[in-house]
């Protein structure tokens, strides 16, 4: 979402990089005490995971990702959880108050952009002067004046006084950016103490001319089972559905009947298939209306097996069925002693061309 | 901002007894939206319900890769990002279903081999996930100024086990629900664009939720018009 060149899934360059950044300053700093994390030595321990989303690229997200990093570290409660002998009980939010992680300190990122071999240097780029910059160099600083990490690319060289005016402009930001975050933070345990709104929800600016609230609506849904009623009662049945099986041969059943094939167009050379298949089709009828007691035998009924020039059609082949004492094999049984056919064809399908 | 609160939530139950059959608990919760708050998408839109809140960003019509062009319309992606973790099965049948719904809305035929891609980012999940970011995403078009035929609204209908009706279910709600039912409605005339549902309910309760749901969907297009006349107005 941030900018037009992040592709999804693709790792680019400079994710890979910001991401090594902050993990080096983040874990190795040991800003985090993670043997509070520890559960049961050798066996338990809390994994600590932190997702950083990128809404807007607009410059020195670096910076930003670092502040936003150590303020959710500061900010999250994990659930309590007490070990006695080998039992290990995990407290929910509701029975015991959440506790928070125990942190040494905060480091924050301060990125210094050079122009002109270090001529001219500029703190916290935005995105136009990123990308005309010759270097950058990246500290991480904590408020106890400790550099935590040092980082420079682009190539550039800087002489020793250069990099010592940097970390002094550092300390001075890290100083004001630490007392932010304590503010931000202290500000949101007490609305919460209090019983206050907080979150997300409330960083909407009523001012704002872009942003509008609209308050808890109550919506009339007292005719909502009058309307219900009257779409069913227009809506049209569902279709009956034709539930008697007919059984040809043991494993062989019909439901229903088929109705005519309606793949593709029929092209000049499929044509007299058509007429064959409006046969088959008839011999399919007749079938069924032996099942059911009819004996009709209709000029459709052929001995010999019907013969296409083109010859792609497969040619389904009811095999002879066995004496059978059922009441439909009998009839299927005396009709074709009549007829005495060697083979029927009953399905006919067509591929397409 | 406790007794505003309270005062309303009493003239909810009020009404609720005044008009006799209106079934308790048919209420939207509290809505805010904000456009226009990030400086590189070409349109971005923050929609918040209740304590659900997702953010929307659109880059489009832009240059689309040859693989993905679509001769004679604009070829419209939607991605979701979940707060926690990577995307997964869930994230991407809702981004289908979600880019099922802009397709049938958005003029692609306009833009013809240019893509439209829409980025969903959940900020926090507290119950109708899949309207909210319905609602994300119809502001974050309109921000863009992407023709549409029509705007749209997502709206979430639970069913608990006794067959009452809830729109705009809390996560409590939606997880004690015998079925939970998602809509998106489009503005002309309310019709249905997509509907998913989970859970198990009879037919005539899935019409009397869609009935429901279109009740509220005059709310949500009525809170729409309100903020863009705020935003677009002279005065």
């Amino acid at each position: 979402m941030a900018a037009p060149a992040f592709e999804p899934g693709r790792q680019s360059d400079l994710l890979v990089k910001l991401n090594r950044l902050l993990e080096r300053c983040l874990r190795n700093s040991k800003c985090i005490d993670t043997e509070s994390l520890c559960v049961v030595a050798g066996e338990k321990v809390w994994q600590i995971r932190v997702d950083l989303h990128l809404l807007n690229h607009d410059g020195n997200i670096i910076d930003a990702a670092s502040i936003a990093a150590i303020v959710a570290l500061s900010h999250f409660r994990r659930p309590d959880v007490s070990v006695q002998g080998d039992e290990v009980t995990l407290y929910t939010h509701e029975e015991r108050d959440p506790v928070p992680l125990s942190i040494h300190h905060m480091p924050i990122c301060v990125s210094f952009a050079f122009f002109q071999q270090g001529t001219y240097l500029l703190v916290d780029p935005n995105e136009r002067e990123e990308r005309v910059m010759d270097g950058l160099l990246v500290i991480a600083m904590n408020k106890h004046r400790e550099i935590c990490t040092i980082q420079s690319s682009g190539g550039i060289m800087l002489l020793k006084d250069q990099v010592l005016r940097c970390s002094k402009i550092a300390g001075v930001k890290v100083a004001e950016i630490t007392e932010l975050i304590q503010k931000a933070l202290e500000n949101d345990q007490k609305v919460r103490k209090e019983g206050g709104k907080f979150g997300f929800a409330e960083s909407i600016a009523n001012q704002k001319i872009t942003a509008f609230k609209m308050e808890k609506a109550p919506v009339d849904t007292s005719n909502v089972e009058e309307k219900a009623e009257e779409i069913i009662a227009e809506a049209e049945p569902p279709s009956e559905v034709v539930s008697k099986p007919v059984l040809w041969t043991p494993g062989t059943a019909q439901i229903g009947e088929g109705i005519e094939n309606s793949w593709g167009e029929l092209e000049e050379s499929e044509k007299e298939d058509e007429d064959e298949v409006g046969s088959d089709e008839a011999i399919i009828l007749d079938n069924i209306k032996m099942n059911t007691g009819v004996e009709v035998f209709t000029s459709g009924n052929q001995d010999a097996p019907i013969v296409l020039s083109d010859s792609e059609e497969e040619e389904m082949i009811v095999l002879e069925p066995d004496k059978n004492p059922k009441k439909i094999r009998t009839q299927i049984i005396s009709a074709k002693e009549e007829k005495a056919p060697s083979r029927k064809t009953v399905k006919k399908r067509k591929k397409n061309c | 901002m406790e007794e505003p609160m309270q005062t309303e939530s009493k003239l909810c139950a009020e009404a609720g007894a005044d008009s006799g059959s209106l079934v308790p608990g048919c209420s939207l919760r509290h809505f805010a939206c904000e456009q226009n708050l990030l400086s590189r998408p070409d349109g971005s839109a923050s929609f918040l319900q209740g304590d659900t809140s997702v953010l929307a960003g659109v880059y489009g019509p832009a240059e689309v890769k040859v693989s993905k062009e679509i001769f004679n319309k604009a070829t419209l992606e939607v991605i979701l990002r979940p707060k926690i973790g990577l995307p997964g099965v869930a994230e991407k049948s809702r981004e289908r279903l979600i880019r099922n719904t802009c397709e049938a809305v958005v003029l692609g035929a306009l833009h013809p081999r240019t893509s439209i891609t829409m980025v969903l980012q959940v900020v926090s999940d507290a119950g109708s996930l899949l309207a909210c970011c319905l609602n994300a995403a119809c502001m974050a078009l309109v921000d863009a100024g992407l023709p549409m035929r029509a705007l749209f609204c997502g709206v979430t209908c639970a069913l608990d086990s006794e067959g009452t009706l809830t729109l705009d279910p809390t996560a409590k709600q939606e997880k004690e629900a015998r079925a939970v039912l998602t809509f998106a409605l489009d503005s002309v005339e309310r019709k249905l664009l997509m509907s998913t549902t989970k859970g198990l309910y009879s037919d005539a309760e899935l019409q009397q939720c869609l009935a429901a749901a279109q009740a509220a969907a005059q709310h949500v297009f009525r809170f729409y018009r309100e903020s863009l006349q705020r935003r677009y107005s002279k005065s």
